[in-house]
């Protein structure tokens, strides 16, 4: 594949690709001629962890794939504010095709390529948490089930933003959306737990399920890249930060990522078979009110009334700290 | 080489002597004997180099196939009813994208109430979907029809459905000369596609498309539609010369003597009634028909081989001068009529004719003989209404008399 040579901005830090670690050991994106996959001039909002992660998890794969890779995505942000006719920002051939059948379609071309020998050429999948865990769960679940060839990407932003931000089964209980709103007696998604693709993923028993955030966007790259070592049906989940449905500065991404991985609220975690293998610790354990606090979605937490809600995001964060052992410790 | 064999079975074989590259399956009545017979050739080594997919839906079953068409292979799926339902937004996705997709309709009914059984329900209601539509009237087009649906999908970069009816062919055993392997690689060319998912030329397939280009982008879609007359009407008469026998087309004329539909009249012969009708109701009505012939009552048959593109040229030229028109509709329009009548009817506006619509055999019920002879016998007596249901039953059951059936518009 051809790269186009663009001015390169991010120097110097580990965090952006590691130029002062060894040439072997530095990021995709480190590299000059980084494959730039989702190419600059989209359309995404300022602040975007979802475009930030899909070209990192893009560089990667192609990097891993020695170019050959194949992307079928659903609708979603991702989809439209990549792709508007004329225009495409998208540099690896890519599929878009409906809403809810990312996982198919994917399977369809690596069924493809299989019948036509061409067993170099890698499929990956992604989407939203809408076109993941609601509409797009039993196209997802039957590629998991038939251990398909197919790296599927979710980047969960916790809603549907692309349509306004109104509640996915992603959304967790509390937060306010388009439509839970923050109103009447039980403010916010009055049911929900943030159903856990990456758990229903594990029941699979698909060979590889990883979880991963743009506030260690090397530990995402190092995913991708294990990932693309495996065959068969594989799942890698990233939370990512949405400015607009979260409400939240578009400066705080990162920092909304790094706080809910610190405060146990969200488990960095990778799975092998159906067994969970490896487990990031918390490093400072930070209360959840640094997740939540910054977002106005949870705005009402911190007002009177809010404190049974502020409450269950506590006992959440400690259920996830005991599941995984993020703190460590336990024999 | 002759010999018995039941639709589906026929079917399978044919479809896989033309080499798909990639065959879905879920389980639907009455189409579930077509990928059952596949899957055992995928098994068995009859079907080379080619992925057979169990899915968990329709839905999943047809975005597979969208899938394997982008990545550049020959892809067949087969449906029926209820499934052709719940892929419908993949399936208008497919023509959208030029996704020369060939596809089985096993039609069947669509509830409430629940049946299982024939009419044309299913396939009708995708009128709209942007797929070519085929209709078999008996075995051997049946499994014809789908070398020639690959043909014309792969050269127009538009989908194909083949519907032919569910039990009444995909279950019933008949004699069927198949076309053999070497016929069909002679035949059929390998597969090509308008755009491929290509790691070496990388394309963007699915944008979104706004206001300023979507219009143009439908306006070229339907241009390319109607090409599609001409290559149907130029491979099926390429099949008749390479296989000797007359299968699909646009519009089969049948022979008014012997109503044979391998016999093929000239257009426009001047008859007094003639009867348009789609799918297997064709054989019932050739049967039906010649005592009629023979009793010296003009009347001739029609039968619609591609439904889409709807063939208007082709039919009015069929017609010529006649102008008293009976047809026999295997899918209701609610609060309208016919489906295939309607569509007759939009192919005839300004001719002057006189079009009657006989919903006939709705979830599987019989179409008798006689009744359709007497369908023509009222016709020709200035009996029959505009709108009617053949053999609609008024006994012990809530439903207005006859008479009262008929519906003005």
């Amino acid at each position: 594949m051809s790269t186009v040579h663009i001015p390169f901005l991010q120097t110097g830090t580990l965090a952006v690709g590691g130029r002062l670690l060894r040439e072997d050991d530095r990021s995709v994106q480190s590299h000059a001629d980084r494959p730039s996959s989702l190419t600059r001039g989209h359309r995404a909002c300022q602040g975007c962890a979802e475009a930030l992660a899909a070209r990192w998890v893009m560089d990667t794969a192609v990097d891993a794939a020695d170019g050959k890779l194949i992307v079928a995505n659903a609708t979603g942000c991702l989809e439209v504010f990549s792709t508007l006719y004329p225009e495409s920002a998208w540099k690896p051939p890519w599929i878009h095709s409906v809403f809810a059948n990312a996982a198919a379609v994917a399977t369809g071309i690596a069924s493809s390529l299989h019948a036509q020998g061409k067993d170099d050429v890698r499929v990956l999948a992604q989407g939203g948490d809408g076109g993941t865990v609601d509409i797009g769960l039993a196209a997802v679940s039957g590629m998991f089930e038939r251990n398909d060839d197919v790296l599927y990407v979710c980047y969960d932003n916790q809603g549907y933003m692309n349509t306004g931000v109104q509640r996915s089964s992603a959304t967790p209980a509390s937060a306010r959306t388009a439509t839970t709103p923050a109103v009447g007696h039980q403010p916010g998604a009055p049911v929900g737990q943030g159903k856990s693709m990456p758990k229903i993923a594990m029941a699979h028993e698909i060979p590889y399920v990883a979880t991963a955030t743009v506030a260690d966007l090397r530990d995402l790259e190092s995913k991708v890249r294990t990932a693309m070592s495996i065959h068969g049906a594989r799942y890698l989940h990233v939370l990512v930060p949405c400015p607009l449905g979260w409400g939240a500065s578009s400066a705080e991404s990162i920092a909304l990522s790094r706080a809910a991985v610190q405060s146990g609220i969200f488990a960095v975690i990778e799975a092998r078979a159906g067994e969970l293998t490896e487990v990031q610790r918390i490093r400072e354990l930070a209360p959840v009110e640094d997740y939540l606090r910054p977002q106005q979605r949870f705005a009402h937490l911190f007002k009177p009334g809010g404190e049974d809600a502020l409450d269950r995001w506590r006992q959440l964060a400690q259920a996830n700290i005991r599941r995984y052992d993020l703190l460590g410790g336990t024999p | 080489m002759r010999e018995v064999l039941e639709g589906s079975q026929a079917v399978a074989r044919t479809v896989a002597r033309c080499r798909p590259g990639v065959i879905c399956a879920y389980p639907i009545s009455p189409q579930t004997h077509i990928v059952e017979a596949l899957s055992v050739m995928a098994r068995t080594g009859e079907l080379t180099d080619c992925e057979y997919v169990n899915v968990e839906s329709e839905f999943s079953a047809m975005s597979v196939s969208i899938g394997a068409s982008a990545a550049g292979s020959r892809a067949y799926t087969a449906t029926a009813s209820q499934g052709l339902l719940y892929m419908a937004e993949a399936v208008f996705n497919a023509s959208g994208m030029g996704l020369p997709i060939v596809m089985t309709v096993a039609n069947r009914a669509i509830g409430a109430p629940i049946n299982i059984w024939n009419d044309q329900s299913d396939a009708l209601a995708m009128r709209d979907a942007g797929w070519l539509q085929l209709y078999a009237a008996d075995n051997q087009e049946a499994a014809d029809l789908h070398i020639i649906a690959f043909a014309v999908a792969e050269e127009l970069g538009i989908p194909a459905m083949v519907c032919m009816d569910g039990f009444v062919l995909t279950h019933a055993s008949d004699v069927v000369d198949l076309a053999t392997a070497e016929q069909i690689d002679g035949f059929l060319p390998p597969f090509r596609a308008q755009q491929v998912l290509d790691v070496e030329n990388p394309t963007t397939i699915g944008t979104m498309a706004g206001p300023e280009s979507f219009t143009e982008t439908k306006y070229l879609q339907h241009l390319r539609f109607l090409d599609a007359a001409e290559v149907i009407d130029r491979w099926s008469t390429a099949f008749r010369e390479s296989f000797g026998r007359q299968t699909g087309g646009l519009v089969a004329r049948y022979d008014p003597d012997s109503l044979d539909r391998n016999n093929l009249a000239p257009p426009g012969d001047a008859t007094d009634v003639t009867v348009i009708a789609m799918g297997s109701v064709l054989g019932t009505l050739q049967a039906a028909l010649v005592p009629l012939r023979a009793a010296g009552v003009s009347v001739r048959l029609l039968g619609i081989s591609s439904f889409r593109p709807f063939p208007e040229l082709a039919l009015r030229e069929a017609l010529g001068e006649c102008r008293d028109v009976i047809v026999i509709d295997r899918a209701l329009e609610l609060g309208a009529g016919g489906v295939l009548t309607g569509n007759v009817g939009r192919a005839l506006a300004g001719t002057r004719s006189r079009i009657h619509s006989v919903v006939a055999g709705l979830g599987g019920r019989p179409i008798l003989e006689a009744s359709l002879r007497d369908v023509v016998a009222r016709e020709r007596a200035g009996q029959l209404g505009r709108l009617e249901f053949l053999d609609l039953k008024t006994g012990g059951v809530p439903v207005p008399p006859v008479g009262a059936t008929e519906v003005a518009r």
